[in-house]
């Protein structure tokens, strides 16, 4: 998650606790989702009729300094106990360490609004499912500061990966990198041919770490370009979305669309400024709108 | 004699002369209160006291006894002078810092007197090195006046437990507080940084506290730059007894066990920060 935003937000909820971040553009949303069996305990709270539960924000960094190192946090510390405590505006983190050790940080939070993208997985045309290992190695000969990567179909059913060109670029000056993965590599493929998607890859690039590590299988949904495309990561006590604004294409659209982190503010035409209020990262909890039911 | 050049001829009575085979044992521990570019060497016959100071706040003790060296001799009572700590550190490691188990440099050192240079006369693998290095009037040295009997909280604690915690302290805290008592927390250390605060209990019962005599609830802030350097000494060191007295006080001796098994300490001594508050918590 400290790949795409600088905070962090916390949301408890009844189907467990969801941290979630947007990046400074919001182009990225992402959001993790573990249920309360991953807990050994798990107390959202009592919501009241009028009250919700309570939810803040955190500084990326100042959550990232407690668990500074993985290979020793894996060593000595037993178990981490989360408290929020909203009077004393503080969310305090214990860890319990061997030799009977407790490491207490209390963190400065900010109240905050909802977090949400609204995204319906059910109503992408497209599907993509591969164990990470596949999309990992295939990412790897893309250079690392390359913004934007096509995903799409070819001949023989191949699926290709390809880094994306301006038009404005220079033909002799323009490195393309073009991959193509065939279909037996990914565990099921639902690509409508001639479908083609284009997102930023340094977003992505976090999600297959943590995807690799886990084992878990990458699913990816998308639609048209300009519409988001969702990766997701699903397990019994985790529930992982990524949501990245696409590229839309220009036969539809003559500017170029949100590019993570763009300097030029884009000129947007007004149907594609729609698109935008229906499908990027809302801030308020007003209701969804015309996507279809928000998920998660 | 592990030379074949030969020492300066006898019949030059040098105010301290001393061997030792291996000059890790003495550059490890020099480096553990390496934390300004000067200090002042005491020696007596019972061996050298290598002292550093700050901001008239902290002192640090770098004590290796005669036993230590293969031959130590002081013609007076004692010899104190002051000197680079940087270039003699940089002196003593003139052959490398990476410990090869079988290979170690061997050091001479002698010190005719005041005014005069200290000479080491190194060796290693049959090559020489001899490097004189100017000394300075020694300046007085901070009194903390720091003894046994004025001790009111004690603890004696396995270094491994508290090294992971000093080398990820929260820099962005100005002060490290101690709180030192016979009921809970025990012996809480805490930093009030930019993210919020962070507090680390250990509990009397640990498996790591090897001594416990707190009488009295006692919590002292210190300076965290000043405090930090003691993190070289405690990494070296098998175990840190931490004490504090009336005033809040504190005093860190860290056992420090050489490659050859043997015991040397070091020091510090700090005074509490002067704007004390009631603790956060």
């Amino acid at each position: 998650l400290s790949r795409i935003g600088d905070e962090l937000y916390l949301e408890p909820t009844e189907s467990g606790l969801s941290l979630r971040t947007v990046n400074s553009s919001r182009s990225a949303f992402a959001s993790f989702l573990f249920a309360p069996l991953f807990f050994q305990l798990y107390e959202p709270g009592i919501a009241g009729p009028d009250t919700e539960l309570f939810r803040c924000k955190v500084h990326m960094k100042s959550i990232l300094g407690v668990f500074r190192s993985l290979p020793s946090l894996e060593k000595s510390v037993g178990k981490c106990l989360i408290l929020l405590k909203p009077r004393a505006s503080r969310l305090v983190l214990q860890l319990h360490c061997k030799y009977g050790v407790t490491k207490t940080h209390n963190l400065a939070f900010q109240e905050c609004e909802r977090l949400q993208a609204v995204f319906d997985t059910q109503r992408c045309t497209s599907r993509l499912c591969a164990p990470a290992r596949v999309l990992a190695e295939a990412v790897v000969h893309f250079p690392p500061t390359l913004a934007e990567v096509t995903l799409g179909t070819g001949p023989g059913g191949k699926i290709s990966l390809q880094n994306y060109v301006e038009e404005e670029a220079e033909p002799r000056k323009t490195m393309v990198t073009q991959l193509w993965l065939a279909e037996d590599e990914f565990q099921s493929v639902a690509m409508a041919p001639g479908s083609h998607i284009t997102f930023c890859l340094k977003e992505l690039r976090g999600l297959l770490s943590f995807a690799e590590a886990s084992n878990l299988p990458l699913t990816i949904h998308f639609d048209e370009p300009g519409r988001p495309v969702v990766f997701t990561l699903d397990d019994t006590v985790l529930e992982v979305h990524l949501v990245l604004a696409t590229l839309s294409d220009l036969e539809s659209d003559s500017e170029s669309a949100l590019t993570n982190g763009a300097s030029h503010v884009p000129t947007l035409s007004d149907d594609f400024a729609d698109d935008l209020e229906s499908y990027m990262a809302a801030m308020e909890t007003s209701e969804g709108g015309s996507g279809g039911p928000p998920s998660p | 004699m592990p030379f074949s050049a030969q020492p300066p001829a006898s019949g030059e009575r040098y105010a301290l002369s001393a061997s030792l085979d291996n000059a890790r044992h003495l550059s490890s521990l020099l480096r553990a209160v390496h934390f300004q570019d000067h200090a002042t060497c005491f020696a007596t016959a019972s061996g050298l006291r290598v002292t550093v100071e700050d901001a008239k706040c902290i002192q640090a003790n770098a004590f290796i006894q005669a036993e230590i060296f293969q031959e130590f001799s002081v013609q007076e009572e004692s010899v104190m002078f002051r000197i680079s700590l940087s270039v003699l550190l940089d002196c003593l490691t003139i052959f490398g810092t990476s410990s090869v188990p079988g290979t170690s440099t061997a050091l001479r050192m002698c010190y005719r007197g005041y005014g005069y240079p200290l000479m080491l006369f190194l060796e290693e693998g049959g090559v020489v090195t001899v490097c004189k290095i100017n000394t300075q009037e020694p300046e007085e040295l901070l009194d903390f006046d720091f003894c046994s009997t004025k001790v009111v909280n004690k603890i004696i604690l396995q270094s491994e437990g508290l090294r992971e915690a000093f080398a990820e302290l929260d820099m962005t805290s100005e002060v490290l507080q101690i709180t030192m008592s016979p009921d809970k927390p025990y012996f809480r250390l805490s930093t009030f940084g930019n993210a919020g605060s962070a507090h680390l209990d250990y509990p009397r019962d640990s498996d790591l506290m090897e001594a416990f005599h707190c009488n009295q609830t006692q919590t002292n802030r210190y300076k965290i730059s000043l405090l930090k350097p003691s993190t070289k000494a405690l990494a070296l060191s098998c175990k840190v007894s931490i004490r504090t007295d009336a005033q809040g006080f504190l005093s860190l001796q860290y056992m420090i066990r050489n490659e050859d098994g043997q015991i040397c300490f070091v020091e510090y001594y700090c005074c509490p920060d002067e704007n004390i508050s009631e603790a956060e918590l």
